[in-house]
């Protein structure tokens, strides 16, 4: 049996989404966002939104993302995501339209801009990648690092008395009255790579059907910044992170599957 | 009202002159003396005649960064503040200089530094035109002068806006912004269908189809050759506005001794200060420039040869008389005339500072 | 012909609303006109001016250094602009809580107790009607019938069974006035 005998169409058991291109990407090996990329362009083909989507990307490591998805995509000022999205989709209500932001972005910087996307109920959709540290800029703390958590600014760990407490965005999303859906979801296992990408459809579809915000978090990790082996990184988030940050359904009005 | 003769406050004439001129959104956030914009605005309900979209954000930051995302597909978005509200949405103008994204932003001038005052002023005459935000960048600046210009420039800004794919900016204030004038208003055009947009818009981020590449709006860069390359592309489309976009006007130029240049309110009241001059028999003359940015440099030298003197009246500690100078450049001597924090000049104090500063020197 | 006009008293007299009526009224009779108000906390409870301009010709400046007529209906208001008044010109003043008359030889004075008169009849809302009235009485820079038009055209139809009231009003003023 020949290389062209074996690579043909009916002995295809996995493809990438074509929406996905070949750009190689600069995310670390072992990073999450290169899984949650795929779910969401997967996403957008199985709703056959390929020509009617806009993605708008952050500040932070998932600046690039434009590159790797072939949509098309605004890049937006640190933080200000939800507000170009909120006019993209005020002005095209028939366009997907959603946010990829990581937790600096969304949580920090942007908090004005998330919450009141989320409360003006806008029919977007939010992607939050929480992996509790900066790492494009390469390992600062988070609004979200863990207590006791080490980064290069609380070198000695996050203590409440110096740097306040993780904020929980996402629970705050839960109870504004314009959110429909918000979950938490993580892609460390087949099993919650399925289920996030679940997660991810069920926001999409909710924006497209008008039922109000939608905001999915992604916990993820950072190997490079946690200074950790991808094996050990994803140990760690499974221990410390889903303590703080549990994962599951924290709002779901929209009856869709 | 279709072109029908009436009475507006400058800021009421900006939200009429939006809707008719098929603007499809409005992003802002309340601030005085501009805040009519937002409630006439939302009085009118363009929503439920031409489709146009009026949301109250919840941040002057915001707001730009929606007209960001709304103009980056391709629509007619505007937003509207007064100074302090502004200088807060200096990032986004910035990053729509740097991405090439062509909104509107009407500033209704008041009084500074920071909170300042409510009362008009003209004292962010150097953040417009120099371009306000971080990097290497200009924005197309309109100062109308009456009632009139402010509903005639929105449409004309977002002809701008588009044409040459950058940010332009109605540089108003207090004074015309509150002050009630006839006004004919435009006729009203359609908002342009997705159709139009796609034609004349081949950059929207409107959803990729197979016939192109993906859309990506942006303004960084990491690699400096191409960066360089892509300030170079900034720079040469600034030398072609500066080239075709300059406007100005000019009244009693041709047998004057001196000049008056001024814009928007002050060019106003110099007017009658003029008149004031010239009822005494001096040959006053007004240059008004109308595009801040560009600067009708080349012109006003022109104009200024052989003049006694040139009275830069403003509302501020002395701004656009760098650009005279610059224009000038010591053929003719220069002097400047200006009330600060919200302290509107009255004619009578312009034609003195005319007579101490320039004709008893 | 050209009036460069100032109206100031206390905001809630309808300072505002008069010089609008009285802008409106010359647009009604396809004269040039600005109304440039004073803005800002001072309309509540403080002082409140504006400048109104009705011209045959373009109006250059809509701020001003001197004027025509000067409507004064405080003591701050008559201390700060009667000075201005062009030699020839007019004030108006309402004797409401002026302790200090004004005292220019070379102006037309004219005095209009509209505060007494409103109250009298009983209807605050009509003083600055009956002010104007007393306006177009000594000047008159639009006419009554202008007056009539703009107050059609200005107030919301719901209003317009109240412009009878008004009209009477400004009559009301224009037999008030005298001078001073």
């Amino acid at each position: 049996m020949t290389e062209n005998d074996i690579i043909s169409p009916e002995n295809l058991v996995y493809k990438k989404p074509e929406l996905m291109n070949d750009t190689p990407m600069h995310y670390c090996p072992g990073c999450s966002h290169g899984v949650v990329h795929k779910l969401i362009a997967e996403i957008i083909e199985e709703m056959g939104m390929e020509e009617k989507t806009v993605g708008v990307s952050p500040v932070g490591c998932a600046v690039f993302a434009y590159r790797y998805l072939d949509i098309d995509w605004q890049e937006a000022a640190h933080g200000r995501a939800p507000a170009l999205a909120t006019a993209i989709k005020r002005l095209w209500p028939d366009r997907l339209v959603f946010t990829y932001q990581g937790d600096g972005d969304l949580a920090c910087i942007g908090t004005a801009e998330t919450i009141h996307a989320l409360n003006r109920g806008e029919h977007i959709a939010i992607i939050f990648i929480n992996n509790a540290i900066y790492g494009m800029t390469g390992g600062q703390m988070a609004p979200t690092t863990l207590i006791g958590q080490k980064t290069s600014t609380c070198p000695y760990g996050r203590d409440p008395e110096l740097h306040g407490y993780p904020l929980n965005i996402t629970e705050i999303a839960s109870t504004l009255r314009g959110t429909c859906y918000v979950s938490r979801q993580s892609v460390d296992t087949v099993g919650s790579i399925l289920k996030a990408k679940k997660a991810i459809r069920k926001a999409f579809e909710a924006s497209m059907k008008g039922l109000g915000s939608s905001l999915v978090e992604i916990v993820s990790t950072c190997n490079s910044g946690w200074k950790l082996s991808p094996a050990e990184a994803n140990e760690w988030m499974r221990e410390k992170m889903f303590k703080e940050y549990v994962k599951g359904d924290l709002k779901d009005t929209t009856n869709l599957k | 009202m279709n072109n029908e003769v009436t009475l507006l406050k400058g800021n009421e004439a900006i939200a009429y002159a939006a809707i008719r001129c098929g603007a499809d959104a409005f992003f802002g956030y309340p601030i005085t003396p501009q805040s009519e914009i937002i409630e006439t605005l939302s009085l009118l309900k363009p929503w439920e005649t031409t489709g146009m979209v009026v949301v109250q954000a919840e941040s002057e930051v915001a707001s730009i960064n929606m007209v960001y995302g709304g103009a980056g597909a391709g629509k007619r978005v505007f937003t509207t503040s007064s100074s302090p509200g502004v200088a807060l949405m200096q990032e986004g103008i910035s990053f729509m200089a740097g991405s090439e994204i062509p909104g509107v932003i009407v500033n209704v001038q008041r009084g500074g530094p920071g909170l300042g005052t409510i009362q008009p002023s003209q004292s962010d005459y150097f953040q417009a035109t120099r371009g306000g935000g971080n990097g290497d960048y200009n924005v197309i600046v309109l100062a109308p002068n009456s009632v009139q210009e402010m509903a005639d420039f929105m449409d004309l800004a977002f002809t701008l806006a588009f044409r040459y794919r950058n940010p332009a900016m109605i540089l108003s204030d207090g004074v015309i912004g509150q002050m009630m004038e006839k006004v004919v208003l435009p006729e009203q055009k359609p908002r342009r269908t997705e159709e139009q947009i796609r034609k004349e818009c081949p950059w929207a981020t409107i959803g990729r189809t197979k016939d192109r590449q993906p859309n990506i709006l942006t303004s960084l860069e990491l690699k400096p050759e191409i960066m360089e390359a892509r300030n170079i592309h900034l720079q040469e489309k600034y030398a072609t506005i500066r080239e075709k976009e300059v406007r100005y006007e000019t009244i009693n130029c041709e047998d004057a001794d001196y000049l008056i240049v001024a814009f928007g309110s002050a060019a106003r009241i110099s007017e009658k200060s003029m008149e004031i001059a010239r009822g005494k028999g001096e040959k006053v003359g007004l240059f008004r420039p109308i595009t801040l940015w560009p600067f009708p440099e080349r012109q006003l030298a022109e104009i200024a040869k052989g003049k006694k003197g040139i009275l830069v009246a403003e509302i501020n500690a002395g701004q656009m008389v760098e650009d005279v100078r610059l224009a000038i450049n010591g053929a003719v001597p220069v002097e400047h005339f200006g009330r600060l924090g919200g302290i509107v000049p009255d004619p009578q104090e312009i034609v003195e500072a005319l007579e101490t500063k320039m004709m008893r020197k | 012909m050209k009036k460069e006009i100032i109206i100031s008293g206390f905001g809630g007299q309808g300072v505002l609303s008069m010089g609008k009526i009285l802008a409106y009224s010359g647009l009604m009779e396809d004269k040039e006109v600005t109304w440039m108000p004073s803005y800002g906390p001072e309309q509540r409870g403080g002082t409140a001016n504006c400048t109104v301009i009705v011209s045959d010709e373009r109006i250059s400046s809509p701020i001003l250094s001197r004027y025509d007529i000067a409507i004064v209906l405080n003591q701050p208001s008559l201390d700060r602009f009667m000075p201005l008044i062009k030699p020839g010109g007019i004030l108006i003043y309402d004797s409401y809580g002026i302790l200090n008359k004004p005292s220019r030889s070379d102006i037309h004075i004219y005095q209009i107790d509209a505060m007494d008169k409103a109250a009298e009849l009983k209807n605050a809302k009509v003083f600055n009607m009956i002010v104007l009235g007393g306006l177009l009485k000594v000047c008159p820079v639009v006419s009554t019938d202008g007056l009539k038009k703009a107050l059609y055209k200005t107030l919301p139809e719901r209003h317009h069974e109240m412009i009878p009231l008004n009209m009477k009003a400004v009559q009301v003023g224009m037999d008030l006035i005298e001078e001073a």
